[in-house]
């Protein structure tokens, strides 16, 4: 065993946080959340910058744009970009995280071309279209349909918790282009362009007021076949792709964001005062913190260890359940600490006088919906007890 | 960066595995309540090099880091083997003998709260040295000198121990910053245990599901009872994760704050052995409120720990000591 960076690993790493120690107060403060068109241009921007520097799509590999670092430098990568308290991957999520994984897994050498340097440039916006209302966390139970007709794909449905719809070039897509067979193996993986008529978008206002999410209305949309990522009908198998490129990494940025917060938030409990003590002379307070950061901690510390399974292996294991599940947890648990520290503070969602509290506020009401996105806690644990501890299936 | 065993590693595993299987199966251990803690166990455990393995080899001992006593000291939890291990392993390089095992020795650190005028020393009866970590260092109490009746009813039944009236002052062997590093190995090395229960009792559990039919069908099935499960898991996961990344930065302090890694690995190791071995209990239902199934020895022997070295609060107070620097 052992944890050690390798030279070249610290290498990467002083001459990151060299770079990012100048470009990151440069770019300034996001815009107001509610403004789509500057925080496009403050997304996209920063994309661009990261582009122009080389670090852009840091695990994506170098034939498409990417660093193609190997798993400690990103490891690395992920430490300086919290520590700096870089910007939020923001409207390049979906492409960045998500659908340029896919077309790198799946993707024609044409829809390679097309997309990955745009997206690596900060040039196109990307999102999700898979949610419907009456398909969640039962996601192939999808209903929108394309019918094929001639050189296009005729789609029809209703898809929700579509994010950064409003600012999107392109959609990637989930449809039932077979009706006829069980529901995982009519489903198809498309690429669709915003701008075809027949889209309609309507933003979804969440708990925290303003939104990333909208519903989105698809009415005789014509997506050209071309546009068909991989084998029709085999849009499931490759919804799961994703999730093998991001090589278990996929939540190391947020957990050591964790760590960062909570020695941030020690800061802020050393300056609370009250009745000539501090809110830090608390022992309840103190060992709360402490609690939290050791969990922080171990997370951590699973996240080199799956790693260190994916390169022995060449897979990440399924073990990437575990890690979402307590993560997504505990980071409920750390920003609800954040928020009861800031006491009165925190029942404003505007930052006041200079202090982070509107920040800690609002993270800490979006730390609801990951336990709910992308697999909900319910569900990873349904996956964790049948596929690692082999306890039967419930009937679904 | 690999952070994974060795080959090296996984024999070491399999071996001492091998060792605790065969000598402490569950079948068996009816039979160890009786006489749960000898002199010969001691020389058996010394002889796997369970005590001496982080010696150098010119000093008897097998020359092997952290990392690999913390795999070790997993094994042992997994089959709650009896006797003062922990102490043995902190201690073997204090106290001269403990590594080839001709010396029986345990620890008391006073911090921990006890009843007035009374000290509850494990395996008390059969010690050779009791080393003492007071407020101003180290002593060593010869086991001769020590005092006392038996409890009637310990709670754990392979966890003797001896109550104390007069523990006598010993002879002053260490100052504080030696109390300071044998805390820090001890604590790892519990957390090391810890993390081999809290392995256990979600195996056991599983197992014991899967096999338990009710209303026509093994209760593993139900959604109740998996995540259940589940939530085991995830913290044998966390707690694994944590004390090898603690044992590695005690073997290699550049790359991390040792202190802060091993109050981390404690706290989380401590609460998933205490969480799994109650919800081990909850799971076997009825048949986890008798004498004759496994989960209530993990329980209790993890009550012991938790009252050897320090709470899990107070492993977060360390923590949130060291929170500025990971």
């Amino acid at each position: 065993m052992d944890l050690r960076y390798s030279d070249a690993d610290e290498k990467f790493r002083r001459e990151l946080r060299s770079w990012l120690d100048q470009e990151v107060p440069k770019h300034g403060a996001p815009p107001p959340r509610s403004d789509w068109d500057a925080r496009r241009d403050y997304d996209m921007g920063w994309q661009k910058k990261l582009f122009e520097a080389g670090y852009a799509g840091v695990n994506w590999p170098s034939e498409y744009g990417g660093r193609g670092a190997t798993l400690t430098e990103e490891l690395v990568y992920y430490e300086e970009y919290a520590r700096a308290k870089a910007p939020y991957v923001g409207m390049n999520f979906v492409g960045l995280r998500h659908g340029g994984p896919t077309v790198i897994a799946e993707g024609t050498e044409l829809q390679k071309q097309t997309h990955l340097p745009k997206i690596l440039r900060g040039d196109e916006v990307w999102c999700q279209g898979f949610s419907e209302p009456s398909a969640g966390s039962d996601l192939a139970a999808l209903k929108t349909t394309a019918i094929r007709d001639g050189d296009h794909y005729v789609v029809n449905g209703q898809k929700t918790w579509t994010s950064f719809a409003q600012k999107a070039d392109f959609c990637e897509l989930l449809v039932r282009t077979n009706p006829e067979v069980p529901k995982h193996g009519g489903i198809s993986w498309v690429i669709m362009p915003m701008d075809l008529p027949g889209i309609s978008i309507s933003p979804i206002d969440t708990i925290r007021g303003e939104s990333d999410f909208a519903e989105m209305f698809l009415e005789d949309v014509r997506v050209p076949v071309e546009h068909l990522v991989g084998e029709e009908n085999d849009g499931w198998r490759i919804t799961n792709v994703t999730l093998r490129f991001e090589r278990g990494s996929a939540w190391a940025q947020d957990i050591y964001e964790l760590k960062e917060f909570l020695s941030d938030m020690a800061e802020v409990a050393r300056n609370i005062t009250s009745d000539g003590a501090t809110a830090w002379d608390d022992i309840g307070l103190r060992r709360e913190a402490g609690h939290l950061a050791a969990e922080a901690d171990s997370l951590w510390a699973l996240m080199k260890w799956q790693l260190g399974e994916v390169a022995r292996t060449g897979m990440p294991g399924i073990g990437g359940s575990a890690l979402k599940l307590a993560f997504t947890e505990l980071n409920q648990r750390v920003y609800e600490f954040g928020t009861r520290l800031m006491g009165r503070m925190g029942l404003s969602r505007t930052d006041l006088a200079g202090h982070r509290n509107g920040y800690t506020v609002d993270t800490f009401l979006n730390t609801l919906s990951l336990t709910i996105a992308a697999g909900s806690s319910q569900v990873q644990r349904n996956i964790i007890s049948e596929r690692i501890l082999g306890m039967p299936k419930e009937k679904r | 960066m690999e952070f994974q065993f060795t080959e090296d590693q996984t024999a070491l595993q399999e071996g001492i595995r091998s060792f605790c299987e065969g000598r402490f199966p569950f079948d068996g251990i009816a039979e160890l309540e009786k006489a749960p803690f000898s002199k010969e166990l001691w020389a058996e455990l010394a002889e796997m090099g369970v005590f001496g393995l982080r010696l150098p080899e010119d000093q008897g001992g097998v020359g092997l880091g952290m990392a690999d006593a913390a795999i070790v000291f997993a094994e042992l939890g997994r089959r709650v083997v009896p006797g003062p291990t922990v102490w043995g392993a902190a201690l073997a390089s204090v106290i001269d003998g403990v590594a080839s095992g001709e010396v029986v020795v345990s620890g008391l650190d006073t911090r921990l709260a006890s009843p007035a005028g009374m000290t509850l020393v494990d395996y008390g009866d059969q010690l050779d040295v009791l080393v003492v970590l007071r407020s101003d260092g180290v002593y060593r109490v010869e086991g001769s000198a020590l005092s006392g009746e038996l409890v009637e009813e310990p709670l754990d039944p392979l966890t003797p121990m001896l109550a104390v009236t007069d523990l006598p002052q010993g002879e002053k062997i260490g100052d504080n910053d030696l109390a300071h590093q044998i805390r820090v190995e001890a604590t790892l090395l519990a957390s090391a245990f810890f993390l081999g229960m809290a392995e256990s009792t979600v195996e056991y559990a599983v197992a014991y599901a899967k096999g338990r039919e009710q209303f026509d069908r093994p209760i593993a099935g139900f959604q109740a009872i998996k995540h259940i499960a589940a939530d085991m898991y995830v913290k044998q996961e966390m707690a694994r994760a944590a004390v090898y990344a603690a044992a590695c930065t005690f073997d290699d302090p550049e790359i991390g704050n040792p202190i802060r890694a091993i109050a981390s690995a404690r706290v989380v190791a401590g609460e998933a052995a205490m969480h799994n071995a109650r919800k081990c209990v909850q799971i076997y239902g009825g048949m986890g409120f008798t004498w004759e199934m496994p989960p209530h020895y993990y329980l209790k022997r993890t009550f012991v720990l938790e009252n050897t070295l320090g709470t899990g609060e107070f492993a977060s107070e360390i923590v949130a000591r060291h929170i500025d620097a990971a």
